[in-house]
């Protein structure tokens, strides 16, 4: 669309921006204070410079934390995405059906995230949840509490519960935008199931598609309720993400100069990553 | 062409695959319903698929003490004034993105945006102090501002995306016909993205009503969420695992209700948008 040049439009965002700004500047800039200073308490700051990011981003710590995010983050992605996208077309087109299934899929994205964790550690404790009970009855050693890898299995099999469903509810808007035209024509060429996936329902779903791994990799990235309600950061350091080991920083040690500053690296990161993303869909969106 | 060639064949998976992954989808849920039936004894004591020693106890704590039920009612408060917010803020601002072009929009719509990327474990802090400055501790009001950070930008991107679904010869006619811009936003435009606005809403509604981190650090007596009680619960009051699982089952109400309401805009919704 051509859009008018017309520079009062301003008008019309200026609440939204002072709202944000509000909520956005004031405590970024906060951060940035605490981050450049060391207090006692008592309001008094000495001047630190550069000292706690030299040291957060040398720190072991932090780059252990990183690497499990990023590990995390990926596993997430190439499991939800696809199967997200599967479950869409399998999903029936028109009918009373429908709603039943949607109802239903959008359940787990509308429940508190602490509770999400609650549910999958009552689900998944070896002795009393179902799904650890049966884990160990068939004959296989599972206790997440104590195990890494259980830890990690649970931690992304309850992700893959809460959140494959917005990447199917996202995928199922796009494919019932496609015109059934579309499937005529492509039938009439004789184009097979594979060929009509990938060449009118992938593009049409691109959009949706798009939206739905930008706000998966953001929450994903960003994620703490859950692990830390399931498995606390544990056993030891194993599902200590980033924003819990930002928030035992903080909250915890109360070592408020370094937490500042890995804040900062953080939030820069997710920025850095999501600029080069938008960038892409945008120049995706003008060809 | 889903019943082109082989009918049998392709209807089977297309009811198996949906079937099977709700059935994975209710699993988690129908387990935490069966504990808050359960006494504590009973769960701690034996592994039962059904609870056998059948009790409303659970459900009875919760509606009779106003610490519990409280919960519920302070979360639902601030979670319909951010939706209210949101929405009513990012409407024209959506309007002025999908419109016009001026001064550093597209900076400004990626700036927006990078709020929605800010992890609220940043924030946490800096905003306790934010609000505690202002008076607002403590407060409904305080939540449903501090979940505007990520809920504005999200509700500007899709009404944006719906907004420029509608051709803009709408916009021109409406003046033609004499219609003031307040009278043909409210009375024409509005309505043409009905679907957009009860898609953001429901999105606002959706990550208002989960978030915990900002709404147990901006909360303690007057406002505390439901969120924050139930951690507290698990914390200080033992491993009451019955009640625990009452109370979640509950917080899983309100989003069915809304999910109910909101099911055929979904659907519908996102395709009029810029899909």
């Amino acid at each position: 669309m051509n859009k008018t040049i017309k520079q009062s439009a301003w008008l019309f965002v200026i609440p939204v921006v002072v709202l944000v700004a509000f909520n956005a500047l004031i405590p970024l800039m906060t951060v940035v204070n605490y981050s450049m200073q060391e207090t006692f308490g008592d309001n008094v700051f000495f001047w630190e410079g550069l000292t706690w990011f030299e040291q957060v981003l040398n720190s072991e710590r932090f780059h252990d934390a990183f690497i499990r995010q990023i590990t995390f983050t990926g596993i997430i992605l190439l499991i939800e995405v696809p199967l997200g996208i599967a479950i869409a077309l399998c999903m029936p087109k028109k009918g009373p059906w429908v709603s039943v299934c949607l109802v239903l899929m959008a359940l787990p994205l509308l429940i508190p995230w602490n509770v999400v964790g609650a549910m999958w550690n009552i689900f998944a404790l070896p002795d009393i949840g179902l799904l650890g009970y049966v884990i160990n009855a068939v004959g296989i050693d599972y206790n997440f509490t104590q195990q890494p890898i259980s830890a990690w299995a649970t931690t992304i099999l309850m992700d893959v519960w809460h959140w494959t469903s917005l990447v199917v509810l996202l995928a199922y808007a796009g494919l019932s935008a496609i015109p059934e035209a579309y499937y005529q024509a492509a039938k009439i060429d004789g184009a097979s199931r594979w060929a009509v996936f990938i060449w009118i329902q992938l593009p049409k779903m691109k959009r949706v598609l798009t939206i739905a791994i930008l706000l998966r990799f953001m929450d994903s990235f960003m994620i703490y309720t859950e692990p830390f309600v399931l498995t606390g950061g544990g056993p030891g350091n194993s599902t200590t993400f980033l924003s819990i080991d930002l928030v035992k920083l903080a909250l915890g040690q109360f070592d408020l100069g370094p937490a500042a500053a890995m804040s900062l690296i953080y939030f820069f990161i997710v920025l850095l990553i999501c600029w080069v993303f938008y960038t892409l869909m945008m120049k995706n969106e003008q060809q | 062409m889903n019943n082109s060639k082989k009918p049998g064949e392709i209807s089977i998976h297309r009811v198996l695959v949906p079937t099977i992954y709700i059935v994975f989808l209710l699993l988690p849920i129908y387990w935490l319903l069966n504990m808050s039936f359960k006494t504590t004894n009973e769960i701690l004591g034996s592994f039962a698929l059904i609870p056998l020693d059948f009790t409303l106890e659970n459900y009875i704590k919760i509606f009779t003490d106003p610490t519990w039920y409280k919960g519920y009612l302070n979360s639902i408060i601030y979670v319909v004034i951010n939706t209210v917010i949101s929405v009513s803020f990012a409407l024209p601002a959506a309007y002025a993105f999908s419109r016009y072009r001026f001064l550093g929009d597209k900076h400004l719509f990626f700036w927006l945006l990078t709020n929605r990327m800010a992890p609220p474990a940043v924030f946490a802090l800096p905003f306790f102090q934010l609000y505690a400055a202002f008076d607002l501790y403590d407060t409904h009001i305080a939540v449903a501002l501090a979940h505007c950070l990520f809920n504005i930008p999200l509700a500007v991107w899709i009404l944006e995306g719906f907004m420029s679904g509608v051709p803009k010869q709408l916009d021109e006619m409406a003046y033609v016909d004499g219609y003031s811009f307040p009278r043909f936003f409210v009375k024409i435009f509005m309505p043409a993205i009905a679907s957009g606005i009860g898609v953001a809403a429901f999105f606002c509604f959706m990550y208002s009503w989960v978030e915990l981190l900002l709404s147990k650090t901006l909360t303690s007596v007057a406002a505390k969420s439901i969120a924050a009680t139930m951690t507290r619960t698990a914390s200080t009051a033992g491993y009451e695992l019955g009640l625990l699982a009452a109370a979640g089952a509950l917080t899983i109400i309100p989003g069915a209700i809304v999910i109910y309401f909101v099911r055929n805009y979904i659907a519908r919704g996102f395709s009029l948008g810029r899909v």
